[in-house]
């Protein structure tokens, strides 16, 4: 199969039946992207696929041809996406391993609504748990990221 | 330089003196051997000035990274933005000071450390000093250190370009630590330092372990706990593509892969035939522990009066059964460990608290000795407990899975395996009965308490259970001051035993205890027509400490203010670890849906000294998180002997939706340091509980909390 993933197509020697997690991590060893689950419950295998929050622990390779991944390791080359950068400042992470379907769901949220409301956070953020705890810090980097990208425009 | 690294590294027999010693037994525990100190141990400042920290304390989320290497950089004086770290090899150098092995757990790393860390920065800084002053050859009481360099007068070095010289010169036999009002960073907000690499996808956590003929197993384990496998068939399993051995391990069967998809496929399509062995039924179980609470136990504390006749006196009695279920730590990353054995030596990559446990547990495995062992901690997924094995369960398991397989080997766990593979936090019963005089003073406490001991049958035992009591069964509650403060108590216990396999969970049996003695003392309050807040004073009247957190909390939270229609608050304080915290929860219900909704949580916690207040508000917000989870959906059940619960759909967790703001409030009593990762749990559940009583007049005693 070929994957379109951050930007370069590249081929993975998987079933199309082979959840994208899988194929990302095992495959081609994209290991951001986290196992939690396996069921779309915690949100840990959170990706983009053309720009949307998807949970790659139960969407086939093959539903993801002549379409766009974007995983955390892609979201930005050097940390700087807005999400990453109120991240650090809201000191949000504690063992991390949520953190990259956290953020990626936030950098969705914030693509495909700039300025959402409390409760509109508050659902996009619904389907990632976080184990240690960090949802008001969270909560907290999310408006920070709006408010950033507010003033940027 | 008086000791060689390899000395220093060498892999020492390991004292072991206890993993969690509950206030009553930490004075009398034996003192372990101090390791000897030597800054080359702990420090690498390399020619580009990069600062390495090595931790012995595994990051699981607590902050150590973070508050480890802020210690250092204070006596270091080195520059802030050129810090790293990294988690050290297995090695006695590193052991834990009260423990006597490489641990994390009972909240203890700031607490143990805060003096080996400064010291060993301080002990680096003076050889970087009078390598600078042979260099510059002048005496070292010339010259100053400032953020990474060497000063004299308007000249400077750079602390990398000294390392070299440095390195090579004796440690100082001692040093003298900065004052307090000269410190730099303890006591400073202070952002992390893993933050990059845990928002970038880099930061790499024990399943992330990838390398050239790395193999990917699963393992079907018995449905029953106990059960043996009696024969299987791996036929189907061996037809898929990518499985390449299906072999037979002491705790089931293990499917050897590729990679983790076609393991998985493999174990789907195995038939095992099981022996089971004895059947727990949770019902069954409770129906036996409630018995077992009508009678006296062992007994857990020093009784005082005649309990009895002071019930029987009582102008009024309060009796009740509080019960909590198993739990399950669901740490996000599933467990799992790497295993490649090759030429008599092992490499074990896994995320651990226990480093040499699981080090020396695969040498006996291997029939090799612990120095064959070398262990790589990455980032932990969460711990919780569940990574700090005191029989290096899920290790054996693995080291098994890889010796036979014969090429190394990725054993990893699905959330369902993780869900019904065991080590809950005990199921426990708590049966008080309770007396007031006629002016609604507390006079008598009788308390029975009944679960499985989390010690026994460890290692730990011999140091933990003295006549046959675990500690960790009836900490918070048998060394309570609500039950000191009853003129006539007494503490019954009775240690269960059955195959569920049981260990320690976030604050361990504060999580229980704190929710029966809480829960207990708010029924007391309103039997005694008192305002909860002020009848809990009057029993800390001789506990300062206590009384100012539990005001602070209440003050903060807004006690005896307006509230909105509908809700309710209610209060809980508790000491765990050294440390006091106390919360008032604000709380409506949904009585259609019978929910119960968590608006906000005030918390104070003394912890003496606050070495990053960032951090502890972190631990504190994350302990509520977790307490709450367990207090509103938290319940492993046994049906047949078989675990109910799978995945995150039926064993659910609180979400972001959900998440009460949270004000958090670090008193600083300048009392000796408590821990921070822990006890913030243990008050949640009952703040919670007393504020539903408060609004609903429903005495929730079960957990977890179910409106009617």
């Amino acid at each position: 199969m070929n994957l379109d993933v951050n930007g370069s197509v590249k081929q993975v020697d998987v079933d199309g039946e082979t959840p994208l997690l899988w194929a990302l991590r095992d495959g081609l060893g994209y290991t951001g992207t986290k196992f939690g689950c396996g069921m779309a419950q915690c949100g840990a295998c959170t990706v983009h696929l053309d720009g949307k929050a998807v949970r790659s622990c139960v969407l086939p390779v093959s539903a993801t041809q002549g379409k766009k991944v974007t995983t955390i390791e892609g979201l930005s080359a050097d940390g700087s996406h807005p999400v990453q950068q109120a991240w650090a400042e809201a000191d949000v992470v504690q063992c991390g391993y949520c953190q990259s379907g956290q953020i990626m769901s936030a950098a969705a949220l914030l693509a495909e609504k700039p300025d959402p409301s409390d409760d509109e956070i508050d659902l996009a953020m619904a389907g990632n748990i976080c184990r240690c705890g960090t949802y008001q810090r969270v909560r907290e980097a999310v408006r920070r990221a709006i408010s950033v990208k507010r003033a940027a425009r | 330089m008086s000791l060689s690294r390899r000395e220093l590294l060498g892999t020492g027999a390991g004292l072991v003196i206890a993993f969690h010693m509950p206030r009553t037994g930490r004075a009398a525990a034996m003192q372990p051997p101090k390791p000897k100190t030597d800054p080359n141990a702990f420090i690498h400042i390399s020619p580009d000035d990069t600062v390495t920290v090595q931790i012995g304390h595994s990051e699981m989320g607590q902050g150590n990274w973070t508050g480890l290497a802020m210690l250092i950089a204070e006596e270091l004086e080195c520059d802030w933005s050129k810090m790293k770290v990294e988690h050290s090899p297995a090695a006695q150098a590193y052991a834990h000071l009260e423990f006597g092995i490489m641990a994390v757990g009972g909240s203890s790393t700031m607490r143990t450390e805060f003096g080996r860390y400064r010291e060993v920065g301080a002990m680096a800084r003076d050889m970087l000093v009078r390598a600078a002053a042979t260099k510059w050859k002048t005496s070292a009481k010339h010259l100053r250190t400032e953020n990474g360099f060497v000063l004299n007068g308007k000249e400077k070095i750079s602390y990398g370009a000294l390392a070299d010289a440095a390195m090579q010169l004796p440690p100082p036999k001692e040093v003298k630590l900065k004052k307090k009002a000269d410190w730099k960073y303890i006591g400073k907000q202070v952002r992390r330092l893993d933050t990059p690499e845990k928002t970038n996808g880099s930061a790499k956590f024990g399943i992330d372990v990838q390398f050239e003929g790395l193999r990917t197993a699963l393992v079907a384990r018995a449905p029953v706990f106990g059960g043996k496998v009696v024969s299987f068939d791996a036929s189907k399993a061996k037809a898929i593509k990518g499985v390449e051995q299906v072999v037979q391990v002491p705790t089931g069967v293990a499917v050897i892969a590729k990679n983790f998809w076609a393991a998985k496929l493999g174990r789907d399509a195995l038939t095992i035939n099981w022996e089971n062995g004895p059947v727990v039924d949770s019902e069954k179980q409770w129906a036996e522990y409630r018995v077992l609470s009508t009678k006296p136990g062992d007994q857990a504390a020093k009784p005082a009066g005649d309990v009895d006749a002071a019930l029987g006196s009582a102008a009024k009695k309060v009796d009740a059964v509080y019960e909590a279920p198993y739990l399950a730590h669901a740490t996000m990353e599933p467990l799992n460990c790497t295993v490649k054995i090759e030429n008599g030596e092992c490499e074990l990559w896994v995320g651990t608290q226990f480093q040499q446990i699981d080090q020396g547990a695969a040498a006996k495995i291997l029939g090799i000795t612990p120095d064959k062992v070398k262990v790589h901690t990455p980032f932990l997924g969460g711990g919780f407990g569940r990574r700090g094995s005191p029989r290096a369960d899920f290790v054996s398991e693995a080291v098994q899975v890889a010796k036979a397989a014969g090429v190394p080997v990725k054993t990893v766990w699905t959330r369902e395996d993780d869900m019904r593979g065991g080590y809950y936090r005990p199921a426990f019963l708590h049966r008080i009965s309770a007396g007031l005089d006629a002016k609604g003073k507390l006079i008598a406490w009788k308390h029975v308490a009944v679960g499985q001991s989390i010690m026994k049958g460890t290692i730990f035992e011999p140091m933990m259970v003295k006549n046959g009591i675990d500690p960790t069964s009836t900490e918070g509650a048998a060394d309570s001051p609500y039950f000191e403060a009853a003129k006539a108590r007494s503490f019954g216990l009775h240690t269960t035993v059955n195959p569920v396999p049981i260990h320690f969970w976030r604050s361990v049996g504060n999580t229980h205890t704190a929710f029966a003695m809480e829960s207990m003392v708010d029924e007391l309050a309103y039997a005694a027509g008192q305002d909860p807040l002020e009848f809990r004073l009057a029993l800390l009247a001789e506990k300062p400490r206590f009384a100012n957190v539990l005001k602070t909390a209440a003050q903060m939270g807004g006690w005896g203010t307006p509230l909105p229609e509908g809700r309710g608050r209610g209060l809980a304080v508790h000491e765990s670890f050294g440390t006091i915290v106390a919360q008032c929860a604000e709380v409506s219900v949904d009585a259609v849906n019978k929910t119960i909704r968590v608006h906000k949580v005030a918390a104070a916690i003394d912890c003496g000294m606050a070495v990053n207040p960032l951090a502890v508000e972190a631990q504190v917000q994350g302990s509520i998180v977790y307490g709450l989870t367990a207090g509103l959906y938290g319940e492993i059940t046994l049906k047949d002997g078989k675990v109910e619960q799978s995945n995150f759909h039926d064993y659910q967790m609180l979400r972001l939706p959900e998440m009460p703001k949270v004000e958090v409030k670090i008193i600083d009593s300048g009392e000796k340091m408590g821990g921070v990762g822990e006890p913030a749990t243990p008050p949640i559940i009952p703040a919670v509980a007393n504020a539903v009583y408060a609004i609903t007049k429903q005495r929730l005693r079960t957990l977890p909390l179910r409106l009617a």
